[in-house]
């Protein structure tokens, strides 16, 4: 992997002048993506659900995409970007082009975990060749926090709210690393951008696979979650270090863990700096946290016997 | 948003847009409530900022060298003063209030040469 000075020099994929928030992640993550993509071997063309970063790069007559970027809507990010994976590999046969094009396709946990879920499994089930990066940032932010599938247990969102007989979410988040680990495809990891090094790695080889793959990215939400915007990559780092958020790989079902805490932390950390888990710590709600802590412990240890067995398929 | 919007016949099929990257010419720098300022005599070059920011605000020589920020696009947000590794810390956030009027040079003397 490059120095960062010498990816500093690159032509950037997505330039300033977007209206996400301040402090806002997903175009940290993006910047990031493309940066480790190896433009001098290859193009990369680009399709994004509808969301947040949709909604802020692409506002029309504006584009922050300084590259060529698809957006269709909400459900089929991965069905676009199969639709223009299959046109090339067609003009490829004919000769219309003879560049080397990789496709990456880019989404919100609404648009993976809920709403894109069918069209994204259709097209790893057909088999194009695509990334799919998902920004996870745990609930509907777009419109204001909704909660969905991708929402942590006990988190407080304006459709499951903190109250008097019910503290925020009942149900546990989705594994959607395990949903997609059934369609047995090559390379599935789960990254951080804190962890920049790792993220930039994993999609180098990602991209690199002739099929398709996906990268599952944390994306703090400042004013979802509630926090500073200049703690955003703290939260993020936060969320690596309690394994909330595990950063592995799975390589043909083999499960790979790339950054194991020295210490582990323990939920309340993480837990602790973000407004919607504000309730979790008020008098009577200790078991709460409790849970919370069982279910990332059972979740990583899970793991952590996984990849001692070291079995693929 | 100073040019003029396209009319309705004119729009491309698809509301295609010609020129990728044309946000650039949005300023988002209004935005700001404080303003990071950078210390190039503390600052160690280890890029942390130019990764770690969201609005790709670092400005960036030719060498792949932090040359400064771009206040016409960073939101404030402080991610790059919270990120900064160096100690002491070569960038710090001030009140758009206070550096109003002053020029870049003024800023930083009066805030690190203390």
């Amino acid at each position: 992997m490059a120095l960062l000075n010498e990816l500093a020099k690159k032509k950037e994929g997505l330039v300033n002048g977007h209206r996400l928030c301040p402090g806002c992640t997903h175009s940290v993550i993006m910047r990031q993506v493309l940066a480790a993509a190896d433009t001098d071997k290859y193009e990369i063309v680009a399709a994004a659900a509808t969301g947040c970063f949709e909604v802020s790069t692409g506002l029309y007559p504006y584009t922050s995409w300084n590259m060529s970027w698809i957006h269709n809507a909400f459900e089929n990010a991965a069905s676009t970007i199969s639709g223009v994976e299959a046109m090339y590999k067609v003009w490829k046969k004919k000769g219309k082009t003879n560049k080397d094009i990789r496709f990456i396709a880019v989404a919100s946990d609404g648009g993976t975990y809920d709403i894109g879920l069918q069209a994204l499994s259709g097209a790893i089930e057909r088999g194009h060749q695509f990334l799919y990066v998902c920004n996870d940032n745990n609930a509907y932010q777009n419109t204001g926090n909704q909660r969905s599938s991708a929402t942590p247990f006990g988190a407080n969102t304006t459709t499951s709210p903190n109250g008097t007989i019910k503290h925020g979410k009942e149900q546990p988040k989705k594994d959607i690393m395990s949903v997609l680990e059934g369609h047995h495809m090559q390379y599935i990891a789960q990254a951080s951008p804190s962890n920049w090094r790792d993220l930039m790695d994993k999609v180098k080889k990602a991209l690199d696979v002739n099929g398709p793959t996906y990268i599952n990215v944390i994306e703090p939400c400042t004013t979802g979650w509630g926090f500073p915007a200049q703690d955003a990559i703290k939260i993020a780092q936060l969320a690596v270090d309690t394994c909330v958020w595990p950063i592995y790989e799975v390589v043909e079902g083999k499960v790979i863990i790339n950054y194991k805490p020295k210490n582990k932390l323990p939920v309340e950390d993480y837990l602790k700096p973000q407004k919607r888990f504000a309730h979790l710590f008020k008098k009577g709600n200790e078991h709460l946290i409790e849970e919370y802590q069982k279910q990332v412990d059972r979740h990583w240890e899970w793991l952590l016997k996984r990849e001692e067995a070291g079995i693929g398929y | 948003m100073s040019e003029k919007l396209l009319d309705w016949n004119e729009v491309l099929i698809g509301a295609a847009i010609k020129d990728p990257g044309n946000s650039k010419s949005y300023e988002t720098g209004s935005w700001r409530v404080e303003r990071p300022v950078w210390n190039p005599d503390t600052c160690i070059q280890c890029m942390f900022c130019w990764v770690y920011c969201p609005d790709s605000s670092i400005l960036v020589d030719k060498d792949g060298k932090m040359s400064g920020i771009d206040y016409d696009h960073c939101k404030g947000c402080g991610i790059c003063v919270e990120q900064c590794p160096s100690k002491p810390k070569s960038l710090t956030m001030l009140l758009e209030s206070e550096v109003k009027g002053k020029s870049e040079e003024e800023i930083r003397k009066e805030v690190f040469s203390k």
